[in-house]
Protein backbone atom coordinates (compact mmCIF):
# COMPACT_ATOMS: atom_id res chain seq x y z
CA UNK A 1 0.00 0.00 0.00
CA UNK A 2 1.51 3.11 -0.68
CA UNK A 3 2.97 5.61 1.89
CA UNK A 4 3.11 2.77 4.85
CA UNK A 5 5.36 0.45 5.34
CA UNK A 6 4.91 -3.16 4.58
CA UNK A 7 2.11 -5.05 7.55
CA UNK A 8 1.64 -0.65 8.78
CA UNK A 9 4.19 -0.56 10.97
CA UNK A 10 7.14 1.22 10.87
CA UNK A 11 10.41 -1.31 11.58
CA UNK A 12 11.71 0.23 14.64
CA UNK A 13 8.62 -0.60 16.25
CA UNK A 14 8.46 -4.18 14.66
CA UNK A 15 12.28 -4.89 16.02
CA UNK A 16 10.84 -3.90 19.48
CA UNK A 17 7.93 -5.39 19.52
CA UNK A 18 10.37 -8.33 17.92
CA UNK A 19 12.73 -8.16 20.74
CA UNK A 20 9.33 -8.18 23.22
CA UNK A 21 8.14 -11.71 21.86
CA UNK A 22 11.84 -13.32 21.75
CA UNK A 23 12.14 -12.84 25.62
CA UNK A 24 8.15 -13.59 26.03
CA UNK A 25 8.98 -16.88 24.44
CA UNK A 26 11.76 -17.73 26.60
CA UNK A 27 9.75 -16.82 29.67
CA UNK A 28 6.46 -18.75 29.16
CA UNK A 29 3.89 -17.29 30.60
CA UNK A 30 5.46 -13.70 31.54
CA UNK A 31 3.91 -10.63 30.62
CA UNK A 32 6.46 -8.04 28.73
CA UNK A 33 5.96 -4.60 28.26
CA UNK A 34 6.19 -3.31 24.86
CA UNK A 35 5.57 -0.05 23.67
CA UNK A 36 2.00 0.05 22.39
CA UNK A 37 1.47 2.05 18.94
CA UNK A 38 -1.50 3.78 18.46
CA UNK A 39 -3.27 2.25 15.62
CA UNK A 40 -5.81 3.04 12.91
CA UNK A 41 -8.69 1.39 14.87
CA UNK A 42 -9.69 2.27 18.83
CA UNK A 43 -8.57 0.19 21.69
CA UNK A 44 -10.41 -3.16 22.78
CA UNK A 45 -10.38 -3.39 18.76
CA UNK A 46 -7.37 -5.77 18.84
CA UNK A 47 -4.42 -3.75 18.75
CA UNK A 48 -2.22 -5.35 20.73
CA UNK A 49 -3.11 -8.81 18.67
CA UNK A 50 -2.74 -6.88 15.47
CA UNK A 51 0.75 -5.11 16.39
CA UNK A 52 2.03 -8.58 16.99
CA UNK A 53 0.61 -10.44 13.62
CA UNK A 54 2.17 -6.57 11.52
CA UNK A 55 5.57 -7.93 13.40
CA UNK A 56 5.57 -11.47 12.58
CA UNK A 57 3.91 -11.50 9.15
CA UNK A 58 5.91 -12.10 6.35
CA UNK A 59 4.69 -11.71 2.05
CA UNK A 60 4.27 -15.64 1.80
CA UNK A 61 1.95 -15.98 5.04
CA UNK A 62 -1.73 -16.73 4.85
CA UNK A 63 -3.70 -14.93 7.42
CA UNK A 64 -6.95 -16.44 8.92
CA UNK A 65 -8.75 -13.76 11.63
CA UNK A 66 -11.82 -14.83 13.89
CA UNK A 67 -14.11 -13.00 16.36
CA UNK A 68 -15.50 -15.58 18.65
CA UNK A 69 -14.51 -18.28 16.70
CA UNK A 70 -16.53 -16.40 13.55
CA UNK A 71 -14.66 -15.24 9.95
CA UNK A 72 -17.59 -12.61 9.06
CA UNK A 73 -18.22 -10.71 11.56
CA UNK A 74 -16.95 -7.08 11.42
CA UNK A 75 -13.99 -7.44 13.91
CA UNK A 76 -13.01 -10.22 12.00
CA UNK A 77 -13.57 -8.62 8.53
CA UNK A 78 -11.95 -5.42 9.21
CA UNK A 79 -8.16 -6.76 10.57
CA UNK A 80 -8.18 -9.33 7.57
CA UNK A 81 -8.92 -6.39 4.94
CA UNK A 82 -6.05 -4.22 6.91
CA UNK A 83 -3.84 -6.69 6.24
CA UNK A 84 -4.50 -7.91 2.62
CA UNK A 85 -4.62 -3.90 2.44
CA UNK A 86 -1.06 -2.90 4.08
CA UNK A 87 0.61 -6.11 3.39
CA UNK A 88 -0.80 -7.48 0.53
CA UNK A 89 -0.80 -11.15 2.40
CA UNK A 90 -2.99 -14.09 1.27
CA UNK A 91 -6.16 -14.53 3.46
CA UNK A 92 -8.46 -17.25 4.27
CA UNK A 93 -11.74 -18.40 6.52
CA UNK A 94 -9.70 -22.04 6.27
CA UNK A 95 -8.11 -23.35 9.69
CA UNK A 96 -5.97 -25.70 7.94
CA UNK A 97 -4.85 -22.77 5.12
CA UNK A 98 -3.54 -20.52 7.78
CA UNK A 99 0.11 -20.30 8.97
CA UNK A 100 -1.04 -17.54 11.13
CA UNK A 101 -4.19 -17.41 12.85
CA UNK A 102 -5.59 -13.80 14.65
CA UNK A 103 -8.35 -14.66 17.02
CA UNK A 104 -10.24 -12.44 19.61
CA UNK A 105 -11.63 -14.99 22.15
CA UNK A 106 -12.00 -18.53 20.78
CA UNK A 107 -9.24 -21.41 19.81
CA UNK A 108 -10.29 -22.92 16.59
CA UNK A 109 -11.78 -26.60 16.75
CA UNK A 110 -9.74 -28.15 13.91
CA UNK A 111 -6.38 -29.06 15.89
CA UNK A 112 -3.38 -26.15 15.50
CA UNK A 113 -0.18 -27.85 13.79
CA UNK A 114 3.24 -27.33 14.24
CA UNK A 115 3.98 -24.86 11.40
CA UNK A 116 1.05 -22.21 12.65
CA UNK A 117 0.78 -19.59 15.05
CA UNK A 118 -1.99 -18.42 16.84
CA UNK A 119 -2.53 -14.90 18.23
CA UNK A 120 -4.80 -13.36 21.02
CA UNK A 121 -5.90 -10.37 21.48
CA UNK A 122 -6.23 -9.63 24.76
CA UNK A 123 -8.48 -7.30 26.60
CA UNK A 124 -6.35 -7.86 30.59
CA UNK A 125 -3.30 -9.80 30.73
CA UNK A 126 -2.85 -9.68 33.94
CA UNK A 127 -4.51 -12.53 35.87
CA UNK A 128 -4.69 -10.99 39.41
CA UNK A 129 -6.23 -7.87 38.31
CA UNK A 130 -9.43 -8.72 39.38
CA UNK A 131 -8.54 -8.96 42.69
CA UNK A 132 -5.45 -6.89 43.36
CA UNK A 133 -5.49 -3.33 41.64
CA UNK A 134 -1.83 -2.15 42.06
CA UNK A 135 0.50 -3.20 38.90
CA UNK A 136 3.38 -2.96 41.01
CA UNK A 137 1.62 -5.60 43.76
CA UNK A 138 0.58 -8.32 41.21
CA UNK A 139 4.76 -8.07 39.54
CA UNK A 140 5.41 -9.07 42.87
CA UNK A 141 3.49 -11.71 43.16
CA UNK A 142 4.38 -13.11 39.86
CA UNK A 143 8.21 -12.54 40.69
CA UNK A 144 7.68 -14.52 44.08
CA UNK A 145 5.52 -17.06 42.26
CA UNK A 146 2.85 -16.04 44.97
CA UNK A 147 -0.80 -17.10 43.88
CA UNK A 148 -2.20 -17.93 47.30
CA UNK A 149 -5.17 -14.55 46.22
CA UNK A 150 -6.05 -16.63 43.10
CA UNK A 151 -6.65 -19.61 44.76
CA UNK A 152 -8.59 -18.30 47.62
CA UNK A 153 -10.81 -17.07 44.66
CA UNK A 154 -11.40 -20.00 43.84
CA UNK A 155 -12.04 -21.85 46.95
CA UNK A 156 -14.79 -19.21 47.56
CA UNK A 157 -15.95 -19.79 44.77
CA UNK A 158 -16.32 -23.50 45.64
CA UNK A 159 -17.72 -22.57 49.34
CA UNK A 160 -20.25 -20.34 47.64
CA UNK A 161 -21.53 -21.56 44.53
CA UNK A 162 -20.71 -25.44 44.61
CA UNK A 163 -17.81 -25.11 41.40
CA UNK A 164 -15.86 -22.30 39.84
CA UNK A 165 -17.67 -19.51 38.68
CA UNK A 166 -15.16 -18.44 36.32
CA UNK A 167 -16.54 -19.39 32.28
CA UNK A 168 -14.18 -17.32 30.40
CA UNK A 169 -10.76 -16.13 31.06
CA UNK A 170 -10.21 -19.31 32.96
CA UNK A 171 -6.76 -18.35 34.81
CA UNK A 172 -3.92 -20.90 33.87
CA UNK A 173 -0.61 -21.89 35.05
CA UNK A 174 2.07 -21.74 32.03
CA UNK A 175 4.99 -24.05 32.58
CA UNK A 176 4.24 -24.85 36.23
CA UNK A 177 5.90 -21.23 37.44
CA UNK A 178 3.40 -18.29 35.68
CA UNK A 179 -0.42 -17.55 36.60
CA UNK A 180 -1.37 -16.55 32.84
CA UNK A 181 -4.41 -14.76 31.65
CA UNK A 182 -5.72 -17.21 28.34
CA UNK A 183 -8.05 -14.17 27.31
CA UNK A 184 -11.24 -14.47 27.36
CA UNK A 185 -11.36 -17.32 25.82
CA UNK A 186 -14.58 -19.75 27.15
CA UNK A 187 -12.94 -22.38 29.86
CA UNK A 188 -13.67 -24.74 27.25
CA UNK A 189 -11.00 -23.67 25.03
CA UNK A 190 -8.42 -24.02 27.81
CA UNK A 191 -7.55 -27.53 27.57
CA UNK A 192 -6.61 -26.62 23.90
CA UNK A 193 -3.73 -24.43 25.38
CA UNK A 194 -2.30 -27.57 27.06
CA UNK A 195 1.03 -28.80 24.89
CA UNK A 196 -0.60 -26.97 21.85
CA UNK A 197 2.19 -27.88 18.87
CA UNK A 198 1.27 -24.25 16.99
CA UNK A 199 3.28 -21.04 18.75
CA UNK A 200 0.99 -18.83 20.81
CA UNK A 201 1.43 -15.39 21.33
CA UNK A 202 -0.89 -13.01 23.26
CA UNK A 203 -1.16 -8.94 22.44
CA UNK A 204 -2.52 -6.92 24.86
CA UNK A 205 -2.81 -3.01 23.11
CA UNK A 206 -4.23 -0.91 25.66
CA UNK A 207 -2.21 -2.79 28.89
CA UNK A 208 1.05 -2.88 26.50
CA UNK A 209 1.88 -6.33 27.13
CA UNK A 210 2.97 -9.42 25.32
CA UNK A 211 3.43 -12.62 26.40
CA UNK A 212 3.53 -15.98 24.98
CA UNK A 213 3.12 -19.77 25.22
CA UNK A 214 6.03 -22.28 23.45
CA UNK A 215 4.88 -25.19 21.67
CA UNK A 216 4.64 -28.26 23.96
CA UNK A 217 4.26 -26.21 26.72
CA UNK A 218 2.39 -27.46 30.11
CA UNK A 219 -0.84 -24.94 30.73
CA UNK A 220 -2.52 -26.17 33.34
CA UNK A 221 -6.35 -24.93 34.36
CA UNK A 222 -6.15 -23.93 38.26
CA UNK A 223 -8.58 -26.21 39.72
CA UNK A 224 -8.73 -28.57 43.31
CA UNK A 225 -7.79 -32.20 43.95
CA UNK A 226 -11.47 -32.60 44.70
CA UNK A 227 -13.00 -29.99 42.56
CA UNK A 228 -11.09 -30.65 39.15
CA UNK A 229 -11.35 -28.23 36.30
CA UNK A 230 -14.21 -29.19 34.20
CA UNK A 231 -14.50 -27.53 30.28
CA UNK A 232 -18.54 -26.71 30.11
CA UNK A 233 -20.45 -26.86 27.24
CA UNK A 234 -24.07 -26.33 26.35
CA UNK A 235 -25.14 -29.53 26.47
CA UNK A 236 -26.86 -29.13 22.59
CA UNK A 237 -26.11 -30.63 19.06
CA UNK A 238 -25.29 -27.85 16.58
CA UNK A 239 -28.37 -27.07 15.05
CA UNK A 240 -26.82 -26.86 11.65
CA UNK A 241 -24.36 -29.37 11.57
CA UNK A 242 -24.95 -31.65 14.22
CA UNK A 243 -21.75 -31.39 16.05
CA UNK A 244 -22.21 -32.19 19.82
CA UNK A 245 -18.36 -31.81 21.14
CA UNK A 246 -17.73 -28.18 20.21
CA UNK A 247 -18.36 -24.59 21.72
CA UNK A 248 -21.84 -23.34 20.95
CA UNK A 249 -23.43 -19.82 20.43
CA UNK A 250 -26.74 -19.40 21.51
CA UNK A 251 -28.91 -17.28 18.99
CA UNK A 252 -31.89 -16.09 19.03
CA UNK A 253 -33.78 -16.51 15.98
CA UNK A 254 -37.93 -14.82 16.65
CA UNK A 255 -39.91 -13.19 18.17
CA UNK A 256 -40.94 -16.03 20.41
CA UNK A 257 -38.10 -16.73 22.09
CA UNK A 258 -36.89 -19.69 20.02
CA UNK A 259 -33.84 -20.24 19.83
CA UNK A 260 -30.68 -21.93 17.96
CA UNK A 261 -27.27 -23.65 19.11
CA UNK A 262 -24.95 -23.09 16.30
CA UNK A 263 -21.30 -24.07 16.21
CA UNK A 264 -19.39 -20.63 17.48
CA UNK A 265 -16.44 -22.00 14.83
CA UNK A 266 -17.87 -20.71 11.44
CA UNK A 267 -14.95 -22.70 9.63
CA UNK A 268 -14.80 -25.72 11.76
CA UNK A 269 -19.50 -26.24 10.89
CA UNK A 270 -18.89 -25.32 7.35
CA UNK A 271 -16.58 -28.22 6.58
CA UNK A 272 -18.58 -30.51 8.25
CA UNK A 273 -21.30 -29.47 6.60
CA UNK A 274 -19.61 -29.54 3.83
CA UNK A 275 -18.74 -33.26 4.39
CA UNK A 276 -22.15 -33.99 4.59
CA UNK A 277 -23.29 -33.48 8.42
CA UNK A 278 -26.40 -31.79 9.33
CA UNK A 279 -28.19 -30.60 12.20
CA UNK A 280 -32.13 -30.67 13.58
CA UNK A 281 -32.11 -27.12 12.08
CA UNK A 282 -30.60 -26.87 8.53
CA UNK A 283 -32.69 -25.86 5.90
CA UNK A 284 -33.11 -27.72 2.92
CA UNK A 285 -31.51 -24.97 0.70
CA UNK A 286 -28.55 -24.48 3.33
CA UNK A 287 -27.72 -28.35 2.58
CA UNK A 288 -26.60 -27.35 -0.89
CA UNK B 1 34.52 5.13 4.58
CA UNK B 2 36.27 1.91 4.51
CA UNK B 3 35.11 -1.13 2.38
CA UNK B 4 33.38 -3.37 5.29
CA UNK B 5 31.36 -0.40 6.18
CA UNK B 6 30.09 -0.28 2.71
CA UNK B 7 28.62 -4.23 2.58
CA UNK B 8 24.85 -3.36 2.97
CA UNK B 9 23.12 -5.06 6.08
CA UNK B 10 19.99 -6.30 4.25
CA UNK B 11 19.30 -6.37 0.49
CA UNK B 12 15.73 -6.08 1.44
CA UNK B 13 15.62 -4.53 5.00
CA UNK B 14 11.67 -5.39 5.48
CA UNK B 15 11.33 -8.91 3.98
CA UNK B 16 14.65 -10.08 5.12
CA UNK B 17 14.65 -9.05 8.84
CA UNK B 18 11.58 -10.57 9.06
CA UNK B 19 12.44 -14.26 7.38
CA UNK B 20 15.74 -13.35 9.94
CA UNK B 21 13.13 -12.65 12.67
CA UNK B 22 10.53 -15.81 12.15
CA UNK B 23 14.08 -18.01 11.65
CA UNK B 24 15.24 -17.13 15.14
CA UNK B 25 11.38 -17.48 16.49
CA UNK B 26 11.13 -20.33 15.29
CA UNK B 27 14.49 -21.78 16.73
CA UNK B 28 13.28 -20.14 20.15
CA UNK B 29 10.51 -21.31 20.39
CA UNK B 30 11.44 -24.72 19.71
CA UNK B 31 14.94 -25.12 21.65
CA UNK B 32 17.68 -27.40 19.38
CA UNK B 33 16.23 -26.87 16.11
CA UNK B 34 18.18 -25.49 13.38
CA UNK B 35 16.33 -22.73 11.24
CA UNK B 36 17.90 -21.50 8.03
CA UNK B 37 17.87 -17.15 7.21
CA UNK B 38 18.03 -18.02 3.73
CA UNK B 39 21.11 -17.17 1.03
CA UNK B 40 21.81 -13.39 0.12
CA UNK B 41 22.99 -12.38 3.05
CA UNK B 42 26.16 -10.70 3.04
CA UNK B 43 28.56 -9.65 6.19
CA UNK B 44 31.65 -8.24 6.96
CA UNK B 45 34.26 -10.67 8.28
CA UNK B 46 34.53 -11.54 11.08
CA UNK B 47 31.02 -11.44 11.49
CA UNK B 48 28.78 -14.84 9.90
CA UNK B 49 26.40 -14.04 7.79
CA UNK B 50 23.52 -15.14 10.48
CA UNK B 51 25.07 -13.50 13.39
CA UNK B 52 25.16 -9.99 11.40
CA UNK B 53 21.15 -10.62 10.19
CA UNK B 54 20.41 -11.52 13.96
CA UNK B 55 22.13 -8.17 14.76
CA UNK B 56 20.42 -5.98 12.37
CA UNK B 57 17.33 -7.42 12.82
CA UNK B 58 17.22 -6.97 16.78
CA UNK B 59 19.85 -4.19 18.10
CA UNK B 60 19.21 -0.38 16.94
CA UNK B 61 19.58 3.08 18.92
CA UNK B 62 17.62 1.92 21.73
CA UNK B 63 19.86 -1.35 22.72
CA UNK B 64 23.05 -1.81 23.94
CA UNK B 65 26.09 -3.88 22.23
CA UNK B 66 29.00 -5.41 22.87
CA UNK B 67 31.08 -6.93 20.78
CA UNK B 68 33.80 -9.20 21.97
CA UNK B 69 37.38 -9.01 21.13
CA UNK B 70 37.49 -11.52 18.01
CA UNK B 71 34.44 -9.77 16.78
CA UNK B 72 36.03 -5.73 17.41
CA UNK B 73 36.35 -5.40 13.70
CA UNK B 74 32.52 -5.24 13.27
CA UNK B 75 32.04 -2.71 15.39
CA UNK B 76 31.85 0.51 13.04
CA UNK B 77 29.37 -2.08 10.25
CA UNK B 78 27.25 -2.52 13.12
CA UNK B 79 26.75 0.60 14.45
CA UNK B 80 26.84 2.19 11.08
CA UNK B 81 24.05 -0.18 10.01
CA UNK B 82 22.31 -0.39 12.97
CA UNK B 83 22.90 2.77 15.25
CA UNK B 84 23.64 0.40 18.15
CA UNK B 85 25.03 1.73 21.27
CA UNK B 86 28.47 -0.05 21.61
CA UNK B 87 29.45 -0.95 24.88
CA UNK B 88 33.02 -2.12 26.28
CA UNK B 89 31.63 -4.25 29.32
CA UNK B 90 29.35 -7.00 28.03
CA UNK B 91 28.17 -7.05 31.70
CA UNK B 92 25.94 -4.19 31.35
CA UNK B 93 24.76 -4.88 27.51
CA UNK B 94 21.56 -6.30 26.30
CA UNK B 95 23.20 -8.08 23.69
CA UNK B 96 26.35 -9.42 23.50
CA UNK B 97 28.22 -10.48 20.22
CA UNK B 98 30.97 -12.77 20.70
CA UNK B 99 32.70 -15.90 19.44
CA UNK B 100 33.73 -17.34 22.50
CA UNK B 101 30.99 -18.07 25.45
CA UNK B 102 31.44 -15.30 27.56
CA UNK B 103 31.02 -16.64 31.75
CA UNK B 104 27.04 -16.71 31.50
CA UNK B 105 27.02 -15.72 35.28
CA UNK B 106 28.48 -12.24 34.61
CA UNK B 107 25.91 -11.15 32.19
CA UNK B 108 22.62 -9.40 33.36
CA UNK B 109 20.32 -12.06 34.08
CA UNK B 110 17.39 -9.30 34.69
CA UNK B 111 15.24 -9.22 37.91
CA UNK B 112 12.58 -11.53 39.11
CA UNK B 113 10.11 -8.61 38.58
CA UNK B 114 11.46 -7.72 34.92
CA UNK B 115 13.25 -10.87 33.54
CA UNK B 116 12.46 -9.64 30.39
CA UNK B 117 15.34 -7.50 30.85
CA UNK B 118 17.87 -10.08 30.41
CA UNK B 119 20.89 -10.41 28.21
CA UNK B 120 20.47 -11.99 25.00
CA UNK B 121 23.72 -13.42 24.12
CA UNK B 122 24.41 -14.31 20.01
CA UNK B 123 27.10 -16.37 20.25
CA UNK B 124 29.14 -17.50 16.55
CA UNK B 125 30.05 -21.06 17.00
CA UNK B 126 32.01 -23.20 14.49
CA UNK B 127 29.55 -25.51 13.46
CA UNK B 128 26.14 -27.72 14.06
CA UNK B 129 26.11 -31.64 14.05
CA UNK B 130 29.47 -32.06 14.94
CA UNK B 131 31.43 -31.81 17.99
CA UNK B 132 29.75 -32.32 21.62
CA UNK B 133 26.03 -33.40 21.75
CA UNK B 134 23.32 -31.85 24.07
CA UNK B 135 20.15 -33.47 24.90
CA UNK B 136 17.56 -30.25 25.68
CA UNK B 137 14.07 -30.60 27.41
CA UNK B 138 11.45 -28.16 28.70
CA UNK B 139 8.56 -25.52 26.96
CA UNK B 140 8.46 -26.26 23.00
CA UNK B 141 10.18 -29.62 22.96
CA UNK B 142 7.66 -32.38 22.71
CA UNK B 143 10.39 -34.63 23.25
CA UNK B 144 14.12 -33.83 24.28
CA UNK B 145 15.80 -32.78 21.07
CA UNK B 146 19.54 -33.36 20.71
CA UNK B 147 21.94 -30.56 19.16
CA UNK B 148 25.27 -30.84 18.38
CA UNK B 149 27.23 -27.77 18.74
CA UNK B 150 31.23 -27.43 18.13
CA UNK B 151 33.01 -24.47 19.94
CA UNK B 152 31.45 -24.27 22.87
CA UNK B 153 33.39 -24.59 26.38
CA UNK B 154 34.06 -27.40 28.42
CA UNK B 155 31.58 -27.50 31.25
CA UNK B 156 28.78 -25.70 29.25
CA UNK B 157 26.21 -27.76 30.56
CA UNK B 158 27.16 -27.33 34.07
CA UNK B 159 27.32 -23.51 33.21
CA UNK B 160 24.18 -23.69 31.66
CA UNK B 161 22.11 -25.57 34.03
CA UNK B 162 23.22 -22.81 36.59
CA UNK B 163 21.65 -20.13 34.08
CA UNK B 164 18.50 -22.67 33.84
CA UNK B 165 18.44 -22.87 37.72
CA UNK B 166 18.00 -19.64 38.22
CA UNK B 167 14.62 -18.69 36.13
CA UNK B 168 12.72 -16.77 35.84
CA UNK B 169 15.85 -14.79 35.50
CA UNK B 170 18.64 -15.64 32.71
CA UNK B 171 20.05 -15.88 29.73
CA UNK B 172 19.00 -16.43 26.15
CA UNK B 173 21.60 -17.46 23.81
CA UNK B 174 20.89 -17.68 19.73
CA UNK B 175 24.03 -19.63 18.30
CA UNK B 176 24.55 -18.62 14.44
CA UNK B 177 26.44 -20.67 12.00
CA UNK B 178 26.80 -19.77 8.53
CA UNK B 179 23.40 -18.51 7.46
CA UNK B 180 21.88 -21.27 10.10
CA UNK B 181 20.74 -19.97 14.01
CA UNK B 182 19.38 -22.26 16.89
CA UNK B 183 18.68 -20.81 20.20
CA UNK B 184 18.88 -21.42 24.05
CA UNK B 185 15.57 -20.13 25.68
CA UNK B 186 16.60 -19.48 29.23
CA UNK B 187 13.71 -22.09 30.42
CA UNK B 188 15.35 -25.40 28.93
CA UNK B 189 17.32 -27.56 31.01
CA UNK B 190 20.66 -29.13 28.79
CA UNK B 191 22.43 -32.20 29.63
CA UNK B 192 25.75 -32.76 28.08
CA UNK B 193 25.63 -36.49 26.22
Amino acid sequence: MEGYNFAYLDEQTKRMIRRAILKAVAVPGHQVPFGSREMPLPYGWGTGGIQVTASILGADDTLKVIDQGADDTTNAVSIRRFFARTAGVRTTTRTAEATVIQTRHRVPETPLREDQIIVYQVPQPEPLSRLEPSRVQTKIMHALGEYGLMHVKLYEDVARYGQVSISYDYPVMVNGRHLMAPSPIPAFDNPKLDRMPALQLFGAGREKRIYAVPPFTSVRSLDFDDHPFRAIRAPHACGLCGATDCYLDEVVVDDRGKRLFVCSDTDHCATRREAGHSGADSLPEAAE
Amino acid sequence: MSDAIAIPGFADPVADSQRAFRAVLDAMARPGRIADLGEGLRAPAPLDPATAAVALMLADQETTVALDGALRDAAPWLSFHAGVTLVDDPTRAQFVIASICPDLGSLDAGTDEQPETSATLILQVPGFGAGPGYRLSGPGLENPAILHVQGLPDGFAAAWQANHARYPRGIDVILCVGNRVAALPRSVSVEQL
